[in-house]
């Protein structure tokens, strides 16, 4: 093997801070300290750096800045959007989301069905991890009071119809939430196309630092606020601004503007050759999720007979970062609620590894990790009492 | 990250003893590819001597399973069966410097496997579970081998019980059977109650309230939902809906949770029979 890279594709996790975020958040630690509510020149000029941020992370979504809430990350975001709903509706009872849902959304609902009594519709998937938009339609009742559906799954990259089950709920007048944290700046999200309430987002994953992340607030969408305190954010959601982060969103999202197409052509010509590279070299190999509607950063691979956390030692070893939906590494002892959900079977289930790539990924990641790949699975082949050559 | 120890990265990097023995003559197997991990173990065994000359294994697993099989394989080379027979899933776990807790399923695999490896090559019969031993469904583990784990290990809560047998770790219907042996073994055996005659109607009442008040948050609870169909005599006619509806744990969750629950709240007769 050659000299061991150290090769980050594990970028659905977390990504690296690019350096011009970076860069723009510095002056904050310095002189740019002030508080942007202050009655002063220290606080206004600062407050002029929160208002343009919001301005970019509002073109990005192509949304007005007022509609654009600032929060400490993507678990906040969900957590406003469904709390701030169900609480400003408390007549409605009843919530439809999905079974692949992350766990900022699934884990809440579930508290809320457990603690307050909600009724809670999970809908199902197909093997490719999609979606019955009849079945939805039928899910949303008079009684419901928020939607939530992920706009792109964090484990397979499966794209859902956001634009197609936003026209639904806005048919059936059920107010649409949508978790958008790994899907924004990989694929164009045009909210005056796309009838969403209300969309999370998450900045670590657009290479800020972990610490922020925003909610889009559509106007007129009834919610109650989620920490109660100054009038920060409208009177939205309470707290001195994280002014540092906050300019570091604004940048990130102004770059994923200008890199979206990149993201949609290079990015996504890597991810082809790894993944095409991995299944044509290795046999008993799967692709997890829908490969036809799937961000163009993501691929799942479901090897046959091996287990995903001795995988991902032995890749770490050779300096390459990934991760899996397999049982050991979550530290729970099945496979992914999401692979679970898409009946993904056992004999790869828990051999499934993500990839994620980022604008940062080159060829020559790929090339190395497409050399690394192959012998590790052979290794834990050999040692399978599963694994049968000739199947 | 997991905080594996030097030893177990080094026998999962540069595992010992890999692959099959031929001729082996005590054959051990353990696990399966639905629990996530199965290891087999292969043991040439002097007949004459006892002693065992060579130890192979295969495992489909985890870093802690592949080092724990390793780690036997390297243990038992030598030993007499009688030695062998004396090692416990700790000895496995001590040899390479300790596991994580949440790992230590991975060391009762490789004593289950040397087990199951000496019984065969004594051409003894290797008990088969019986299905109503069979506590979780999930991971097909009885109850005898979580008695055994409590005991060995003075395990006193669910998570533990966990940990060391994967019981419980998947749908989690049987939480409260296990949350009952540990209460046996614990000495609070709760005396079953007499439950008093009643009529159909108070019968039925008190179905309906079990399940509304008792069955239904414990389902909702994992996203699941039930519905009461009908009661006839002892018979209750329920349908599963929800997250419950299609999952594979389903059968499990109506026999654990359902069908339990009944009999201990209102008829110990009740059986459940689902409506699809």
């Amino acid at each position: 093997m050659s000299e061991i890279k150290q090769v980050y594709l594990d970028n659905n996790a977390t990504c690296m801070v690019s350096p011009g975020v970076r860069d723009a958040m510095l002056p904050f630690f310095g002189e740019l300290y002030g508080n942007p509510s202050s009655m002063h020149n220290f606080g206004g000029q600062v407050a002029v750096h929160v208002k343009a941020a919001r301005e970019k992370v509002a073109a990005l979504l192509n949304v007005s800045p007022d509609e654009i809430v600032f929060t400490s990350c993507g678990t906040e975001s969900d957590n406003h959007a469904i709390r701030g709903v169900l609480e400003a509706n408390s007549e409605k009872r009843h919530i439809v989301t999905t079974k692949v849902e992350h766990p900022a959304v699934l884990n809440v609902y579930r508290f809320l069905a457990k603690k307050k009594g909600y009724r809670v519709t999970e809908l199902e998937v197909s093997k490719k991890g999609d979606l019955d938009l009849d079945q939805l339609r039928e899910a949303l009742t008079p009684d419901t009071a928020i939607l939530s559906v992920m706009a792109a799954n964090n484990e397979t990259g499966t794209l859902f119809p956001i634009d197609e089950i936003g026209a639904i709920a806005r048919e059936k007048g059920v107010i649409f939430h949508t978790d958008a944290v790994q899907a924004v700046g990989k694929i164009p999200l045009d909210l005056k196309k796309i009838q969403c309430d209300l969309l999370s987002l998450s900045g670590h994953k657009l290479h800020t630092p972990k610490g922020i992340g925003a909610l889009y607030i559509r106007k007129g969408t009834r919610i109650s606020p989620f920490m109660i305190g100054g009038h920060q954010e409208n009177g939205r959601r309470a707290g001195t601004e994280n002014v540092p982060y906050v300019v570091a969103l604004g940048k990130a999202c102004e770059e994923a503007m200008n890199d979206i197409f990149d993201e949609n052509n290079r990015v996504r010509k890597l991810r082809d050759k790894l993944e095409q590279g991995l299944l044509s070299v290795i046999k008993q190999a799967h692709i997890n999720g829908n490969p036809r509607w799937r961000l163009p950063n993501t691929t799942n691979i479901g090897f046959e007979a091996v287990e995903g956390e001795a995988i991902l030692l032995h890749l770490s070893a050779a300096g390459i970062a990934a991760s899996s939906g397999s049982a050991c590494t979550s530290g729970s002892l099945e496979p992914s609620h999401v692979l679970m959900a898409m009946q993904t079977p056992f004999s790869y289930a828990h051999g499934s590894v993500r990839f994620s790539l980022s604008k940062f990924t080159t060829e020559e990641e790929i090339d190395y990790t497409l050399k690394v790949v192959p012998p590790v699975i052979q290794k834990l082949r050999e040692m399978s009492p599963f694994y049968d050559p000739n199947k | 990250m997991w905080d594996y120890t030097k030893s177990v990265m080094d026998h999962f990097s540069n595992p010992r003893n890999v692959g099959k023995i031929e001729n082996a003559n005590g054959v051990g197997e353990v696990g399966s590819l639905a629990c996530g991990d199965a290891l087999k173990l292969y043991l040439k065994i002097n007949p004459a001597s006892g002693k065992i000359e060579d130890a192979r294994f295969q495992t489909f697993g985890c870093a802690s399973a592949i080092a724990s099989a390793s780690a036997l394989t390297e243990m038992v080379k030598g030993m007499s069966l009688e030695e062998a027979m004396k090692i416990t899933n700790d000895d496995i776990a001590r040899f390479l410097g300790g596991l994580p807790e949440q790992k230590m399923h991975c060391s009762v695999m490789g004593k289950e496997a040397l087990e199951a490896a000496i019984a065969n090559f004594k051409g003894e019969k290797v008990e088969e579970h019986q299905d109503a031993q069979v506590v979780c469904k999930c991971f097909w583990v009885d109850e005898e081998k979580i008695r055994h784990q409590i005991r060995e290990h003075k395990l006193t809560t669910v998570e533990e019980v966990t940990h060391y047998t994967k019981a419980g770790g998947g749908c989690g219907g049987c939480i409260p059977d296990i949350k009952r042996i540990l209460d046996e073994e614990a000495g609070k055996a709760a005396e079953p109650k007499e439950p008093p005659a009643m009529t159909n109607l108070q019968r039925i009442k008190l179905v309906t309230s079990t399940i509304e008040t008792k069955i239904a948050p414990m389902l909702r609870n994992d996203g699941g939902d039930i519905e009461l169909i009908d009661v006839d005599g002892v018979d209750v006619y329920v349908k599963l809906r929800g997250a419950c509806a299609g999952c594979p744990g389903a059968r499990a969750t109506l026999h654990n949770i359902v069908q339990e629950t009944l009999r201990a709240e209102v008829d110990r007769k009740i059986t459940i029979i689902e409506v699809k």
